[in-house]
């Protein structure tokens, strides 16, 4: 309606002009958009966000990985409404510095999926925007995937896709990862060229339809070794 | 006993106002008043330019023609401000002041723009948790390590940094301007943007926000932010023509 | 010690212009077991030799991490140690946090100055009764700073802190001009060098009762104990990690008395660079 014209006592009235002050409705929520995939396998775990900031329609920048190294066995992808994401992560940073103090070694994947819980949940009632994603590493060096939703819901997968292509990419995640109603399934473990194939692939795809996905992909691949990071290019536009 | 005749007379804190008058509910910032528009910002080969015009809006209304955007820091850092102007000189006196307390500690070190972009970012994202915003948009423009960085943060805390930004409708009409003109000298000659060449842009730039945005003004100020160690300035006001030989043509 | 009629409370001045509780604070960082701390061109070191209260009983800590930039070696009251470093690292957190750059060094051993002084001048407070040691490094280059009882702080080259450290200052003070360029391995056998001229006739150096702690360029703060000290100690001969002092009078280790050499005055004998208004001890 904002562009429309009216017509009263026989005068145009341009909807947008002259009808008392203009108002701002302040919302302390944004949606900056941003997509994550995480696949966990047999002795390693691959994390991927692709670098578009956005804003509506515009585009922040072409380069905002998402992607966040927490220690050597776990890495936390989160996207949504981007000043959470770095409120939320630099809380992080901080919770795991006391940790080393106090416990004089890293948190464990698991103790740091625990610890994000609870945070999301203490703002159960104003809660961080943001969908997060933990890949990393269990006690034994297989690959494990944590997913959340807003106020601390927790859930432990081998595979997860989470932000603004989530709906877009879990269904393509079930069937080529999770091998959902496959009558002939495959018994050989997955790997991570694999993983890796099919993370270009779907980010490939969800660049295709989602607007807020696009110009590249940072992947980080998790294993006993450490971490290493590989980049790909997607739609540019 | 006292005068109302109890022991204690816990409707004391209730009758503290007179009689038949309300106290009004704490209110917050909901809205901008005085505004300023764009600031334009971007990587050059020899540091950092930014640019705004001076013009302070109120709605509609080219109410204050000569209020400077642009804020000196220190002579490694600028910063640019669009949004509500009052909330601008509010935090401008708390930098200000910072700046003082610490060239009063004389050690040696000195706030950088990495620094101040992220206390900004503090600073607005607690702000905007109390759901009583400082209703603005912040360019910091620096050296960290020597190094050139250019941040954005708004009235949320969102915060990213990149070579080239812009705010509010320059993000729309100038941004397609600039990133052309980075692109072609890079794609040509391999080479970023002289400190001539950027000038050029970055007054088209403001020239094309003088046409189209109607909150926009022809006096302006460019600051420049050079990676040589040279100290950073914020040029005198200056004043754009622009080309209107077609109005002629509108009778 | 004696105790006299004008030491009764923080507050209470002698006619000779002295704050006797502040200066029994001052001892008991002289009862601590000895640490020492360099600092080169490019690193900061600490060593500190530890002590166990009883042989049922594990060695105590001394050194400690506040931040990746920034690490202490503590002399005196353990436990007012880790109530000072659980603040310092607070102090750490938050400008990281806000700031989103590590705290420079000589600006948390301010903070702490301001912290510590107020202990010596209200009446329902006592001195820290710790010395610190602090090695960090900032965009300024690596930092050793001492700090005292008595709420001063000094910027140091090199200091020795804690029971018979008059001996490791003196090792340093002949050696002083060759740390500024000294190789990290350099940096730590001379405050090994140091620290063991602290020790009786009858002691050396063992990866039991050795810490290290090193930050530098490149370099995040890392506290060795046990098995990691061994390749430091390596640096140095077996026979050079014996104890060459005076042997240990009564009550072993030299924990009960001060040793004679730290008089009134010793701890800032080294301060260099800056001074903080330095308290007549």
């Amino acid at each position: 309606m904002a562009l429309s014209m009216m017509e009263s006592n026989n005068r145009l009235i341009y909807n947008d002009a002259g009808q008392g002050p203009v108002q701002h409705q302040f919302s302390p929520y944004t949606d900056n958009g941003g997509s994550i995939v995480a696949i966990g396998g047999p002795g390693f775990a691959i994390i991927a966000s692709d670098t578009r900031l956005t804003s509506g329609f515009a585009i922040y920048t072409r380069e905002q990985g998402k992607l966040h190294s927490l220690t050597n066995a776990a890495v936390l992808g989160a996207s949504g409404c981007w000043c959470d994401v770095l409120s939320l992560t630099r809380l992080i940073q901080a919770r795991m510095k006391l940790y080393k103090h106090e416990h004089q070694k890293d948190m464990s994947a698991a103790a740091l999926a625990q610890m994000l819980s609870t945070m999301l949940y203490g703002r159960r009632f104003f809660p961080y925007y943001v969908s997060n994603v933990i890949a990393g590493l269990d006690e034994e060096g297989n690959g494990v995937v944590y997913s959340y939703d807003p106020v601390g819901h927790c859930d432990k997968n081998m595979y997860h896709a989470g932000g603004s292509s989530g709906a877009l990419l879990q269904p393509l995640l079930d069937s080529q990862i999770g091998l959902k109603n496959m009558a002939i399934k495959p018994t050989a473990p997955l790997t991570v060229e694999k993983a890796l194939q099919i993370t270009k692939d779907v980010f490939t795809s969800a660049a295709e339809r989602d607007i807020k996905c696009g110009d590249g992909v940072i992947i980080r691949i998790i294993t006993k070794d450490g971490i290493r990071e590989e980049t790909f290019k997607l739609r540019f536009d | 006993m006292n005068s109302e005749g109890g022991v204690r007379s816990f409707d004391s804190f209730a009758t503290s106002l007179p009689k038949g008058e309300r106290r009004n509910p704490i209110t917050h910032t909901q809205a901008p008043v005085t505004t300023g528009t764009s600031i334009i910002a971007f990587e050059y080969d020899g540091g950092i330019l930014m640019a705004a015009d001076m013009l302070g809006s109120y709605g509609s209304l080219a109410r204050y023609r000569s209020v400077p955007r642009l804020l000196k820091v220190n002579d490694k850092t600028v910063i640019g401000c669009m949004g509500d102007y009052a909330d601008f000189q509010y935090l401008q006196a708390i930098i200000e002041q910072m700046e003082v307390d610490e060239a009063c500690k004389d050690d040696g070190f000195q706030t950088t723009a990495r620094s101040l972009h992220s206390w900004l970012t503090r600073v607005l994202y607690n702000k905007r948790c109390k759901f009583d915003p400082l209703w603005t948009t912040f360019v910091v423009a620096g050296l960290d390590q020597d190094k050139p960085f250019l941040g954005f943060v708004d009235k949320l805390g969102t915060a990213y940094t990149d070579p080239i930004i812009t705010t509010g409708y320059a993000s729309m009409l100038a941004t397609p301007l600039i990133r052309k003109a980075v692109e072609d000298k890079l794609k040509d000659k391999n080479e970023k943007l002289t400190l001539a060449e950027a000038r050029k842009v970055i007054e088209d730039s403001l020239t094309l926000m003088y046409y189209r945005d109607a909150r926009a003004s022809n006096k302006y100020q460019i600051a420049i932010i050079p990676s040589n160690g040279e100290a950073s300035i914020i040029e005198e006001p200056k004043t754009l023509l622009g080309d209107w030989s077609v109005a002629h043509l509108i009778k | 010690m004696f105790r006299n009629q004008y030491d009764s409370d923080v507050t209470v001045w002698s006619p000779a212009g002295r704050l006797h509780q502040v200066e029994y604070a001052v001892e008991a960082v002289k009862q601590g077991s000895a640490t020492v701390g360099i600092k080169s061109n490019t690193h900061a070191v600490v060593v500190a030799l530890k002590r166990a209260s009883s042989d049922l009983a594990a060695h105590q800590k001394k050194i400690i991490t506040v931040d990746q930039h920034m690490g202490v070696s503590i002399s005196g009251l353990t436990a007012d140690a880790r109530l000072m470093v659980r603040w310092m690292r607070t102090e750490c957190l938050n400008y990281q946090y806000a700031r989103d750059s590590p705290l420079p060094i000589g600006r948390l051993m301010n903070m702490l100055g301001n912290k510590m002084q107020l202990s010596t001048q209200r009446y329902d407070r006592r001195p820290y009764g710790v010395g610190l040691l602090v090695a960090g490094y900032d965009s300024k280059g690596p930092h050793l700073y001492q700090t005292c009882p008595s709420a001063n702080y000094y910027d140091c080259k090199a200091m020795a802190i804690g029971a018979r450290s008059q001996s490791a200052r003196t090792y340093m003070e002949k050696h002083l001009d060759e740390f500024s360029d000294s190789d990290l391995n350099q940096l730590v056998a001379h405050a090994l060098r140091a620290l063991r001229d602290t020790l009786p006739a009858e002691m050396e150096l063992t990866n039991k009762n050795v810490s290290i702690g090193i930050v530098g360029k490149d370099y995040e703060f890392v506290g060795y104990d046990d098995e990691t000290v061994d390749p430091f100690l390596n640096l140095l001969d077996p026979s050079e990690r014996k104890g060459r002092g005076a042997p240990a009078g009564p009550g072993v280790d030299g924990d009960d008395a001060p040793p004679p050499e730290d008089g009134p005055g010793g701890e800032a004998e080294m301060e260099v660079e800056t001074s903080a208004a330095s308290l007549q001890l």
